[in-house]
């Protein structure tokens, strides 16, 4: 191994170590937030990649169904409760938001030729189709049951990713996809090669942390999140209201996945089930942070990049087992170095 | 389209209560999981098959097996059990299909399965006895491999193969061979299906400097490796399996595939074949049904090799009637007889002539060297 193949794998190991740390933080999101351990997450990234890889093709991408489906399930469901409880007031905004929004993306879809829209205006409308579906999820299959234990909450996440990687397959076939760069620009640096579309995810990335930093730091929003995050029932206490919390966790989430998808998407191809792997790594960032820390997931996830782009050079039939059993030694010096606390059950 | 398929699958389910004198076929194919890209293919080409062969009535019971090895067993076992099936077609994958043989041998049941390793008939044992399939074994596809390098001015060679049966096979019957043809192997690397990038792979098989990279993988994978290694510059020449032939391959490749070499089946260039070629009719006929059921394109190799195990019925099935009726422990035991004894029979991948030692029966013209050129699949003279 000379300087330049170890620049180059350090090159490929930051570039997904990048997507790994984006998925790691919206895992830690969630969690601290709901106490969901967000197995799905994987799924938004495959969905939002194929959702714009079909636009691409000029074919009608499933996820539209997906969307209409949940928000008339949504609608169904919250219309019953206001009705029953008398506060028929709510049932503007919920007719809003789960039968006219997703009804306004099929007229776009449909109207408006999607497949000839420049390349931004296409990732816009799959991230509009697809980061809606999180909150949804979260009023369909969570929210009844947010103040169930850990485990409960977890089985119903596998659940969920095991539906959502069938609908998957029955809206994108069993094959991959590839979508075009976002720039097909390339910078000589001394002996390495950049690619743009490196700059671009990892570029990407950063501003999309920076963004959740000021995101929690200074806006009301935010600071209801952390304070959720920190004591649901002292927020509660506090005026916050945790259902809103959540839902906006899992605004974020799927945001996060869908927009990591749209970054990979160019640089290698996605299948239906692909985002369970990528989505499964980022939990293992997510581990090394205890899922309570966003810079040290962060930088666990960054971690996972580059030992996965050294393994697969030095013993690539080993990579899964090296990057996996990572997460060993740290639980190791976790369940050491911290005083654990019991959940009220 | 959808409705219809399911109307017929349950018609299919009540009709075997129904009529006993029927035959029954029970299928069982990975429709989806990994292997979904060839279970999917096959499920709509059993859809085709004829609905009467030798005046006798036909049901066909098709389960999926999501690609796992339990989930076949359970199906063979359910379909031997509660259907009193007279043949059994699958699976789609080796594992899948190997699990199967016991149950099977045990049922004194044929069963004709769609997967492509030589293991699943080899060798001939009172087990595999009952056991057939239509695939071209990987040994036929790496000694075509193998010999085109050598005629190419190939010496060197680097492998990069799936991290799962698929690869491993592929290696192994690899390497076999790659003496014979004075290859050297300068490197040997694996990937998963669902990785998201091989730069080490790639880096390291270019430290090699082979002149050229044989990537055993299937279906859109198989193009990652391809891609990246076009990428970082590599100027050898490139080798894909069987695995690759379907139209998702060119459109996910794009232009990074171009000039790579394939062994596959005729059908994958049937039109491309001479006329004297027996294969190019049976192999037109098929696409022409597929495409016209699917739409223009829509056709790939491995749906192919559920149409062999449909001709193979409609060849051995007038044969075992003669001797009992279906549904009968007779008519299995004459089923597997005369199944053992097609004779030229012509497949949409080959020429059948099995033998009590010979359970796929195929001959070189089972396999073709094709090109990549212009986007499409050529003939490779």
């Amino acid at each position: 191994m000379d300087l330049q193949i170890a620049l180059l794998l350090g090159q490929d190991g930051i570039t997904n170590g990048a997507i790994y740390a984006l998925l790691s933080l919206a895992l830690v999101l969630v969690f601290a937030v709901t106490r969901v351990i967000f197995i799905p997450q994987g799924e938004f990234v495959a969905f939002g990649a194929l959702t714009l890889a079909s636009f691409q093709v000029g074919k009608t991408p499933g996820t539209l169904w997906l969307l209409i489906g949940a928000g008339l399930l949504v609608a169904l469901i919250d219309m019953t409760i206001a009705l029953r409880s008398g506060t028929a007031r709510k049932i503007p905004r919920i007719v809003g938001w789960n039968l006219v929004y997703p009804a306004a993306a099929a007229a776009a879809v449909f109207l408006l030729k999607p497949s000839e829209f420049p390349l931004l205006a296409q990732i816009v409308l799959s991230l509009a189709l697809v980061v809606p579906l999180g909150p949804m999820l979260y009023r369909l299959a969570f929210q009844p049951l947010a103040e169930a234990s850990v485990l409960v909450l977890l089985i119903v996440s596998v659940a969920v990713h095991l539906a959502l990687v069938g609908l998957g397959l029955l809206f994108f076939g069993a094959e991959g996809s590839r979508t075009p760069a976002f720039s097909n620009a390339s910078f000589d640096w001394g002996v390495v090669t950049i690619t743009g579309q490196t700059l671009w995810v990892v570029g990407a990335s950063l501003l999309l942390i920076v963004v959740l930093a000021v995101f929690f730091e200074r806006t009301i929003y935010g600071k209801a999140l952390r304070a959720t995050a920190m004591n649901r029932t002292g927020a509660r206490l506090m005026g916050i209201s945790t259902l809103m919390a959540g839902k906006l966790s899992f605004l974020l989430a799927a945001l996060i996945g869908a927009f990591s998808g749209v970054l990979i998407a160019p640089i290698t191809t996605v299948y239906y089930d692909t985002g369970f792997l990528i989505g499964l790594k980022g939990f293992v960032g997510a581990i090394v942070g205890g899922l309570a820390s966003y810079p040290i997931a962060a930088a666990g996830a960054l971690l996972v990049g580059l030992l996965e782009s050294f393994s697969s050079f030095w013993a690539s039939a080993f990579k899964e087992v090296i990057v996996f059993t990572l997460i060993i030694p740290v639980l190791v010096w976790r369940s050491l170095t911290t005083h654990h606390v019991e959940e009220d059950e | 389209m959808k409705l219809t398929k399911l109307a017929v699958a349950v018609a299919a389910a009540c009709a075997t209560f129904a009529a006993y004198a029927d035959i029954t076929v029970g299928v069982t194919l990975s429709a989806t999981g990994p292997a979904a890209s060839l279970g999917i293919p096959e499920k709509n080409t059993i859809a085709l098959l004829p609905t009467s062969i030798g005046g006798q009535k036909m049901n066909y019971i098709v389960l999926d097996d999501a690609s796992d090895t339990t989930t076949a067993v359970k199906n063979v076992r359910k379909m031997i059990s509660e259907n009193k099936v007279d043949v059994i077609v699958g699976s789609t994958i080796t594992p899948n299909s190997l699990a199967m043989i016991d149950v099977v041998a045990e049922a004194e049941t044929p069963m004709i399965s769609m997967a492509a390793s030589a293991r699943i008939v080899d060798p001939a044992n009172p087990k595999t006895k009952w056991v057939f399939k239509t695939p071209q074994n990987d040994q036929q596809m790496a000694i075509a491999i193998a010999a085109h390098m050598a005629g190419k001015g190939v010496k060197t060679v680097a492998f990069i193969g799936f991290n799962d049966a698929y690869g491993e096979g592929w290696y192994q019957e690899f390497i076999k061979y790659a003496d014979t043809y004075k290859l050297k192997l300068v490197a040997n690397e694996r990937y998963s299906r669902a990785d998201t990038s091989v730069t080490g792979q790639v880096l390291k098989i270019m430290s090699t400097k082979p002149d050229a990279v044989l990537i055993a993988g299937s279906g859109t994978p198989a193009a990652l490796p391809q891609v990246t290694l076009k990428e970082r510059g590599y100027t050898g020449k490139y080798y894909q399996t069987h695995g690759i032939a379907n139209n998702d391959f060119l459109r996910v490749g794009g232009k990074n595939v171009e000039g790579t070499f394939l062994p596959a089946g005729p059908i994958l260039v049937a039109a491309q074949l001479p006329d004297s070629n027996p294969i190019k009719k049976t192999s037109l006929t098929y696409i022409a049904k597929y495409e016209a059921a699917h739409g223009k394109g829509s056709i790939s190799t491995f749906g192919g090799h559920a149409w062999d195990a449909g001709l193979l019925l409609q060849n051995a099935v007038p044969a075992a009637l003669k001797k009992a009726q279906p549904g009968s422990k007779e008519f299995r035991a004459a089923l597997r007889d005369a199944l053992e004894a097609t004779k030229n029979l012509v497949g949409v991948h080959g020429v059948f002539n099995m033998s009590p030692n010979d359970h796929l029966g195929f001959d070189q013209r089972a396999r073709v060297m094709v090109r990549i050129e212009k986007g499409a699949w050529k003939l490779d003279q």
